[in-house]
């Protein structure tokens, strides 16, 4: 039961990829691209995590989808080549290969839903066990981030000033 | 042969996770349209994003919120929290990145009057 409904969301979230990928109207494009973003909102909050759920129907479905649209309401929202040279012959070798290569590898990762992978069994349960009392909050995603790791996401918020200034820079009216 | 199929049909996550990832690769590397790119490396980055979250699932856990905040944790029932913590600011920092990609596009077309490669190129010469 779980199972099939897990299958039905990877199905739709390959599907919409596809639909971001094959349409030729960017516009629609990127909102099939939002509709991924969404269904991947999905499989997140079923696999447990709910604050990266949360984070990415926000920023991803919600922000990045806006930010594409106002990009292409500006410029050309129209894929408009009609027919496309034949693609890198490197590019058509080397991906399939590297697919195989990393399906072989398959069998030495983990099962899916392992309690006993290694991720799982090596510092995490310490971070659990010891959380509330040491932090107080019964979230531990928000306990890690704003409490163990305050530092590395007061550094982060600089990334995305930079990102900021960086498109400030960018977009500004020349008026020489 | 058969072993291999089974090692991967056990794991949904990975072969979704190496579908989109080389699917958006390609992209990225043979389309010529520069927000087609952009698309691309938007899939990349939440392939990768999905693989390292779906590390974190457990069978029969719940959302790594504490049920109870006076009976000993166990951690067996919880997901583990540290990818999820990991991928919360990857997330953001990747919608940022890709936010500056598309100031870049909206001033190259400001400049060149076109969003396909072959054309810039041309009006570069």
């Amino acid at each position: 039961m779980t199972f099939a409904l897990e299958f039905t969301l990877l199905i739709l979230l390959l599907v919409t990829a596809a639909g971001a990928i094959f349409v030729k109207d960017l516009i629609s494009a990127v909102l099939l691209l939002g509709c991924y973003s969404f269904f991947l909102a999905l499989v997140w909050a079923w696999l447990g995590a709910v604050d990266v759920a949360f984070v990415e129907a926000v920023v991803g479905a919600g922000l990045a989808t806006v930010l594409f649209l106002l990009t292409l309401f500006g410029t050309a929202p129209k894929d408009n080549r009609l027919r496309r040279p034949p693609p890198p012959m490197a590019a058509v070798i080397a991906l399939p290969l590297l697919g195989i290569l990393l399906l072989y590898a398959a069998n030495d990762l983990p099962e899916f839903g392992d309690p006993g992978s290694p991720a799982s069994v090596h510092i995490s349960p310490t971070y659990l066990e010891q959380s509330y009392s040491d932090t107080r909050t019964p979230n531990v995603v928000t306990a890690v981030l704003m409490d163990y790791r305050s530092l590395d996401t007061m550094v982060e918020t600089v990334v995305i000033f930079a990102a900021g200034i960086a498109c400030a820079l960018l977009l500004r009216r020349q008026t020489s | 042969m058969a072993d291999l199929l089974s090692a991967v049909i056990q794991r949904p996550n990975f072969l979704t996770f190496v579908i989109i990832f080389l699917w958006g690769f390609y992209i990225m590397v043979t389309r010529y349209n520069l927000v087609k790119k952009l698309v691309g490396l938007y899939l990349v980055q939440t392939s990768v994003i999905y693989f390292l979250v779906s590390i974190s699932a457990k069978r029969n856990s719940t959302a790594p919120v504490l049920l109870s905040t006076t009976e000993p944790v166990q951690a067996m029932n919880y997901a583990n929290p540290l990818p999820h913590v990991l991928t919360l600011t990857a997330i953001v920092v990747g919608v940022a990145t890709l936010g500056v990609g598309l100031a870049l596009c909206a001033a190259i077309y400001r400049r060149y009057g076109s969003l396909d490669e072959e054309e810039i190129l041309k009006k570069l010469e």
